[in-house]
C-alpha cells in the first residue's frame, strides 16, 4: 500500500486511484457464487436462467459492490472506514470491464474525527453506470 | 400490498463465525490481491489479530440466518418480483477471523410508490460480536416489483 493520504492533503473534487476489472468470467461468478454463501441460480446456471425467459446469467449485485470497496481499501485502511452504501443502478453482465472508481466530495469533523465524504461509482466500458455509492472515511 | 404492521419487527437473532477459509476464499473471488486479507502474518503485520472481514462480508454472513427465506415468507413476498435495491453499512469496529457475530435483523421500514407497483422493505441489521460490542449496522432495501392493473 502506498502512503495514507492525510486529511490536509485531500481536496474536495481529487478522484481516488480507480480500476478496472477484467472482462467478467462465468468462473468469477461461480466462485463469488461459493465464497458468498449466495447461491441464487440467477447468477451462475444458465440452464435455469434460460428455462425462466432470460437471455443469460447476471452477476451478484454484491460482487460489484465488494469491489468498489476495494477502491476504499486500496486508499486507506479498512479501520478508517466509518460507512459505506450502494444503490444497484443496472445488472452487470457476463464479459464486461467495470471501472470502479470515488472522488472527494465533502470534507467535515464528526464525532471529534475530520472525515472525508467519497462519492463512488462503477461502470461498464460504455459508462452505464451499474453501482452508485458514497462512503466515509476518516482520516489524521 | 405489504402489511405494513410488519413495520419494527424483530426478527429472532442469530451468530455466524468467522471462518479463516472462507475470508480466503471471498478474497479470491473478489480478486482482492491485498495480502492483509489472505495472509495471516500480513494481517498480523498490518496490526490485525488475524484475518479481518472485509466491508462487504458482513453481509454473506447476515445470510447464514437458519432460515434465509423467513423475512420474505414473514412478509409473504415471491422472491422472483424481488431486487436488491439498496445496501449501506456502518462500521463501529472491525471483525476478525474466529470471532462468533451475533445478528439482530429488524424490518425497519415499509413503503410503496408509483400506485403500489413498486413496494420497498427496509431491513437493518445490528452487528455485535462475542464481547457484546457493536461490529456494524447493515442496511438493506429489497425492491418487490408488483403487476398493477391499470385503472
Amino acid at each position: 500500500m502506498t502512503t495514507t493520504p492525510t486529511f490536509d492533503s485531500v481536496q474536495i473534487g481529487d478522484a481516488i486511484p480507480s480500476f478496472e476489472t477484467p472482462p467478467l468470467s462465468r468462473l468469477t461468478l461461480a466462485l463469488y457464487c461459493g465464497a458468498s454463501g449466495d447461491h441464487n441460480p440467477i447468477h451462475v446456471d444458465i440452464d435455469f436462467v434460460k428455462k425462466a425467459g432470460m437471455p443469460d446469467v447476471i452477476a451478484h449485485g454484491m460482487l460489484s459492490m465488494a469491489w468498489l470497496a476495494r477502491v476504499l481499501t486500496n486508499w486507506v485502511p479498512q479501520t478508517a472506514l466509518r460507512a459505506y452504501s450502494v444503490r444497484f443502478a443496472a445488472m452487470t453482465q457476463v464479459g464486461e470491464r467495470i471501472t470502479c472508481a470515488g472522488k472527494v466530495v465533502e470534507k467535515f469533523e464528526r464525532a471529534g474525527e475530520r472525515c472525508v465524504r467519497l462519492e463512488l461509482s462503477t461502470t461498464n466500458a460504455d459508462g452505464q453506470v451499474k453501482l452508485t455509492g458514497d462512503a466515509v472515511v476518516a482520516l489524521r | 400490498m405489504i402489511d405494513k404492521r410488519f413495520i419494527g419487527h424483530v426478527m429472532p437473532a442469530f451468530s455466524a463465525e468467522v471462518e479463516k477459509g472462507r475470508l480466503r476464499f471471498f478474497a479470491k473471488a473478489t480478486g482482492q490481491t491485498d495480502p492483509v486479507y489472505a495472509d495471516e502474518a500480513a494481517a498480523r503485520a498490518a496490526g490485525f489479530p488475524s484475518l479481518p472481514v472485509p466491508p462487504t462480508f458482513l453481509f454473506c454472513l447476515e445470510m447464514e440466518a437458519p432460515d434465509p427465506a423467513a423475512i420474505r415468507n414473514l412478509l409473504g413476498m415471491d422472491y422472483r418480483t424481488l431486487l436488491h435495491g439498496e445496501q449501506g453499512f456502518t462500521y463501529h469496529r472491525m471483525a476478525f477471523a474466529g470471532d462468533t457475530l451475533t445478528f439482530e435483523q429488524r424490518i425497519d421500514d415499509i413503503y410503496d410508490k408509483k400506485g403500489g407497483a413498486l413496494e420497498f422493505v427496509v431491513l437493518k441489521t445490528r452487528v455485535t460480536n462475542q464481547r457484546g460490542e457493536d461490529v456494524a449496522e447493515l442496511r438493506a432495501v429489497t425492491v418487490i416489483r408488483n403487476k398493477v392493473e391499470s385503472a
